[in-house]
C-alpha cells in the first residue's frame, strides 16, 4: 500500500496552506491545555447527551443504573480543512451526482429508459431486493425521491496524481435510504466554537448551522400538492434507536414534532397525528425509519415502529415521505459502478465525482480476479452498512481470509469488491500524542425545489491505528470539517 | 402537542417531585434518629415511612430488620424498588429524553445532568459519607428543575402538564405523609378505619406493587410533650413548613393545626389545597373537548379544601378524610390520562 496522503502534511513534512494558521496556533498550545479541552468536549457532550445506542453492547457504566447502552462518539479536536477550490468541485460533483440518482430512481419506477436502453442490466434492478415494485407508477412531488443524501467520500493518492501529491476524492458509496450523523457535523462545530472561539477569528470557517433550515424548507416544498401550510413531522423508532439524539435534535431545530409509529393513524385517506387535542393532519413525514418497517400492512407485519395503511395515503399523493420509499435501488452498491454511466444518460455530462473501481461478484471474470487478489481488496456485502460484514484484504489473517472465501464462493453476487484505498489521514488526538489517523467524509445533500449543501459535511476518524473504518459502531470518532472561504 | 409528548411530561415532573418527597421523608426520618429516643419509636418511624409508600412487603423480601440502614439503602440505592430515588430520578431522565426536543435545552441538560450526578455521587460512596447533605442535594436538583421548568419554557400546553404532574404527585405525597404520620402518634384523630386502605400509588406503565401496610403500635399515651414537640415538627420540617407554622400562627405546636396548615392552608406551598388550586388551574389551560368530567371532578375537589374546615374534616376523622382524598387525586391521574395522555381512539 502507498502511504497515505495527509491533510496536514505534505509527504516532505510541509504543512499544506489551508492548515498553516493552525499548524501555528496547534503549535503554541500547552499540552495540559488541549488534554483540559479534551476532558471539557466529554463532560459538555454527557451533559447535553449526545450518546448514541450501540447495539448488543454491554453497557460501560458501571454501577449505574443506566437503562441503555449509552456511549459518546469521541470527538477529535484537531479539525479536517478542506481549501474553499477544492470544496467547490466537490459541491458541483455532488449536486450533478444526486440529481442523476433522483432522475435514476424517477426512471426506474415509470418508464425504465436506462434500462431498455442497456446501460444497467434490468436484472440488477427487477431482481434486487431493494427494488419497490409498490412504487411503480407512484408520483412523488417533484419526482424527488432522496431528499436527504449522504454520500461518504474518500481521499486517496490516485495514481493521476501520485506525483504532485495532491490526492483524489472518490466517492465510496451513496447512502440515499436515511443517511445519519448530521447532528454530529452541527453539535462538532458548536463545540469547537465553545472550546476554541479565537481559532474562529483566526480561520473564515463557512458556517454550517443553517443546516435545519435548509431541511425545513426543503421538506416543506415537496409537500403534497395543494397544501400551503404543510404540517412536518419527524418520524423515530424511539428513544432506543442508536440515532435517537439526532431525531430529537432534528425536531427540535426544526420547531416540528418528533412522533413514533404509535403516535400516527390513517384515517379516511390521510395520516394524522395524535395530540391532546385530538387529531391533527400531517403532510410530510421525514422518516427515520426503514422502508420494511414503515407500514406492517405492506411490508413486515411485525412492525410496531410505523403505521398501518401509511403506504396507500402514500401511493395516493396524500402524504410525503421524505426520503421516498424504494430509494434503496440507487444506493445499493450493486448500483453504485453504474452511477458515471447514469450521469452521462440523464444528464449528458461527465461525472464529476470519481468512483472507485469496482469488481462485482456476481461476474465470472472479477469473482475470479477477486478471489486471487482478497489480500489487497476490501470486499463488502451488496447490501451492508455500518462497516459490518466486510472484509479488509490487507488487515486480514490467513485464517480470516480462508473464513470470507467460503462466504464469498457460497453467494458470490452478494459482494463486491475494491480496491484497498490508502485513505487519507488527518492528525488525530491519541494516547500517545498527535498522530496521523485515517479518514473519510460525509457531506449532505439536500433535494426539493432545489439541490442544496452545507460546506463541508461530517468527518469520521478511524481511531484506531492503521484502521481504515470509520464507523462509529466500530469504534470510529469524529471531527470537525471546515471550508475555509478564502 | 403529542399525547404521548404530555404524557411523558406529565410523568417527568410526577417522578421528579416523588423523588423530592421521598428525600424529604427520609432527612427528618434521619435527622430524627440523631435525637434521643427509644429504638421502638425510630423503627416506628422507618416502618412509617415504608408503609406511605406501600413498599412494606416489598421491602420484607429483601430485608429481614427495619432499620435505618436497611430503609435507607432501600429508598436510595435500589433500583427494583419504584419508589426509591435512584429509580424515580431515572424515571423523570427517560422520560424527559423522550422527548427532549419538547424542553429547553437548559431543562434536558438539569435533568440528565441530574441523573449522571446522582450515578457518580453514589459511586463515590457520597451518601454513606453523608446522608443529609445527600438528600439536600436531591431537594435542590428537584428546585433547579422545577425552576429551570418554569424559567425557561415557553408558557404553553408543554409547561401546563408538566406543572399538572408536579402539583398532583405533590398532594398524593403530603396526604400520604399526613396520613401516617398522624397515625403514628395521634390515634385519637382517626376515628373508624386505619391505614390498611389507603390508595394504590400511581405510577407509569409499571405494575404497582400492592401496598399493605403494617399496622403501627398503639401510641404510648404517656409520652412528653417534649416528645411531641420533636414529632410534630419533624412532619413540620419534612415539608419545610415549620418556619411557616410559626410565622402563620405564632403559637406552640399542636396536632390539628399543623394538619390544618399542611391540608386547608391555600398559602402554604405544599398543602393539599395550594396543590389543588394550581392543578386546576393548569388544567383549565389545556381542557378539550372530552375532558369536562375530569375537570368537575378537580374542581370539586379544589372547592371541598376550598370551604373546608379541620375541625370537621377530625370530627370524620383524618384517616377516613385523606383515604377518600387519595382515592380522588388517583381518579383524577386516571381521567386525565384518559382525556389528554393515553392515544385517544378514533
Amino acid at each position: 500500500m502507498k502511504s497515505p496522503f495527509d491533510e496536514m502534511n505534505t509527504a516532505s513534512g510541509e504543512v499544506r496552506e489551508q492548515y498553516r494558521r493552525y499548524k501555528l496556533w496547534l503549535d503554541r498550545q500547552p499540552g495540559a491545555a488541549m488534554q483540559a479541552r479534551r476532558e471539557e468536549a466529554e463532560m459538555i457532550f454527557r451533559r447535553v447527551g449526545i450518546t448514541f445506542a450501540v447495539y448488543g453492547a454491554k453497557d460501560e457504566e458501571a454501577g449505574s443504573a443506566n437503562g441503555g447502552t449509552e456511549r459518546l462518539i469521541p470527538f477529535d479536536l484537531i479539525p479536517r480543512v478542506i481549501p474553499k477550490n477544492e470544496w467547490v468541485e466537490m459541491e458541483a460533483g455532488l449536486r450533478q451526482r444526486v440529481t442523476a440518482l433522483n432522475r435514476f430512481i424517477h426512471d426506474v419506477y415509470h418508464d425504465q429508459e436506462i434500462l431498455k436502453a442497456g446501460v444497467v442490466p434490468a436484472e440488477q434492478v427487477l431482481s434486487n431486493s431493494q427494488f419497490r415494485k409498490e412504487m411503480m407508477g407512484v408520483a412523488v412531488p417533484g419526482h424527488i425521491y432522496s431528499h436527504v443524501s449522504g454520500i461518504d467520500i474518500v481521499r486517496a493518492a490516485g495514481p493521476e496524481n501520485a506525483a504532485d501529491g495532491s490526492g483524489t476524492y472518490y466517492v465510496l458509496e451513496d447512502n440515499l435510504r436515511v443517511p445519519s450523523g448530521v447532528s454530529y457535523m452541527l453539535e462538532n462545530r458548536k463545540m469547537m466554537m465553545r472550546l476554541f472561539p479565537e481559532l474562529f477569528s483566526l480561520h473564515r470557517v463557512a458556517p454550517v448551522a443553517h443546516y435545519p433550515d435548509l431541511l425545513l424548507e426543503t421538506l416543506r416544498g415537496v409537500a403534497p400538492a395543494g397544501i400551503n401550510e404543510p404540517t412536518v413531522v419527524v418520524l423515530t423508532p424511539g428513544m432506543y434507536n442508536s440515532a435517537y439524539f439526532e431525531h430529537a435534535f432534528l425536531a427540535q431545530q426544526m420547531g416540528v414534532e418528533l412522533v413514533e409509529g404509535q403516535d400516527l393513524m390513517v384515517r379516511d385517506g390521510f395520516v394524522y397525528m395524535r395530540t391532546t387535542q385530538g387529531p391533527k393532519r400531517v403532510d410530510v413525514i421525514y422518516r427515520r425509519v426503514d422502508d420494511d418497517f414503515l407500514d406492517p400492512s405492506v411490508f413486515r407485519k411485525d412492525s410496531t415502529l410505523g403505521c398501518a395503511g401509511l403506504l396507500d395515503v402514500y401511493r395516493a399523493g396524500n402524504i410525503t415521505l421524505s426520503n421516498a420509499v424504494g430509494t434503496g435501488i440507487a444506493d445499493d452498491k450493486s448500483i453504485y459502478p453504474y452511477v458515471p454511466k447514469m450521469i452521462e444518460f440523464y444528464l449528458g455530462e461527465k461525472a464529476i465525482l470519481h468512483n472507485v473501481p469496482t469488481y462485482l461478484c456476481r461476474k465470472a471474470d472479477d469473482l475470479k480476479y477477486v478471489l486471487a487478489h482478497m489480500h489487497e481488496l476490501v470486499i463488502k456485502e451488496v447490501h451492508g452498512a455500518g462497516g459490518y460484514g466486510m472484509l479488509v484484504g490487507p488487515a486480514a489473517s490467513k485464517a480470516e481470509i480462508a473464513e470470507f472465501r467460503a462466504v464469498l464462493e457460497a453467494n458470490p453476487s452478494n459482494y463486491i469488491a475494491q480496491p484497498t484505498l490508502a485513505l487519507s489521514s488527518c492528525p488525530t488526538f491519541v494516547d500517545s500524542g498527535i498522530a496521523p489517523r485515517h479518514i473519510d467524509l460525509r457531506p449532505y445533500v439536500l433535494s426539493g425545489k432545489t439541490v442544496q449543501t452545507v460546506p463541508g459535511g461530517l468527518t469520521r476518524v478511524a481511531l484506531k491505528d492503521g484502521s481504515l473504518v470509520v464507523n462509529s459502531s466500530q469504534g470510529g470518532g469524529t471531527k470537525d470539517t471546515w471550508v475555509l472561504e478564502d | 402537542m403529542l399525547s404521548r409528548t404530555a404524557d411523558h411530561l406529565f410523568w417527568m415532573a410526577r417522578y421528579m417531585e416523588r423523588a423530592e418527597n421521598t428525600a424529604r421523608m427520609l432527612d427528618v426520618n434521619y435527622q430524627t434518629l440523631l435525637l434521643p429516643q427509644s429504638a421502638d419509636m425510630a423503627e416506628e418511624g422507618w416502618r412509617g415511612l415504608l408503609s406511605i409508600s406501600e413498599l412494606t412487603e416489598h421491602f420484607a423480601k429483601q430485608f429481614d430488620e427495619v432499620t435505618a440502614d436497611n430503609v435507607m439503602r432501600f429508598m436510595v440505592h435500589d433500583v427494583d424498588n419504584p419508589s426509591s430515588i435512584a429509580s424515580c430520578l431515572r424515571a423523570a431522565r427517560e422520560n424527559a429524553r423522550a422527548v427532549r426536543g419538547a424542553l429547553t435545552t437548559e431543562v434536558w441538560e438539569t435533568q440528565n445532568q441530574t441523573w449522571l450526578e446522582f450515578n457518580r455521587l453514589l459511586r463515590e460512596g457520597a451518601f454513606e459519607r453523608d446522608p443529609g447533605t445527600f438528600f439536600e442535594w436531591v431537594k435542590f436538583r428537584s428546585h433547579l428543575s422545577r425552576g429551570v421548568t418554569v424559567g425557561t419554557m415557553l408558557q404553553d400546553e408543554a409547561l401546563y402538564f408538566l406543572r399538572i404532574g408536579t402539583f398532583l404527585e405533590r398532594a398524593d405525597n403530603t396526604a400520604r405523609l399526613l396520613d401516617v404520620k398522624f397515625h403514628a402518634l395521634a390515634g385519637e384523630y382517626f376515628g373508624a378505619g386505619n391505614v390498611n386502605n389507603s390508595a394504590p400509588r400511581a405510577g407509569q406503565a409499571q405494575p404497582v406493587p400492592q401496598g399493605e401496610s403494617v399496622r403501627p403500635a398503639e401510641p404510648d399515651r404517656t409520652e412528653s410533650q417534649e416528645v411531641d414537640f420533636y414529632h410534630w415538627s419533624a412532619i413540620l420540617r419534612s415539608v419545610s413548613g415549620f418556619e411557616v407554622y410559626r410565622k402563620v400562627y405564632r403559637n406552640v405546636i399542636r396536632p390539628e393545626r399543623v394538619a390544618e396548615l399542611l391540608i386547608l392552608r391555600p398559602d402554604m406551598p405544599r398543602s393539599l389545597a395550594a396543590c389543588m388550586n394550581e392543578a386546576v388551574a393548569n388544567l383549565e389551560l389545556v381542557a378539550n373537548e372530552q375532558s369536562s368530567e375530569t375537570m368537575r371532578r378537580a374542581g370539586r375537589l379544589q372547592a371541598d379544601l376550598q370551604y373546608g374546615r379541620i375541625d370537621e374534616i377530625l370530627a370524620t376523622g383524618l384517616h377516613a378524610y385523606l383515604t377518600q382524598f387519595l382515592d380522588r387525586v388517583g381518579a383524577l391521574g386516571v381521567g386525565i390520562s384518559r382525556d389528554f395522555l393515553v392515544p385517544m381512539k378514533v
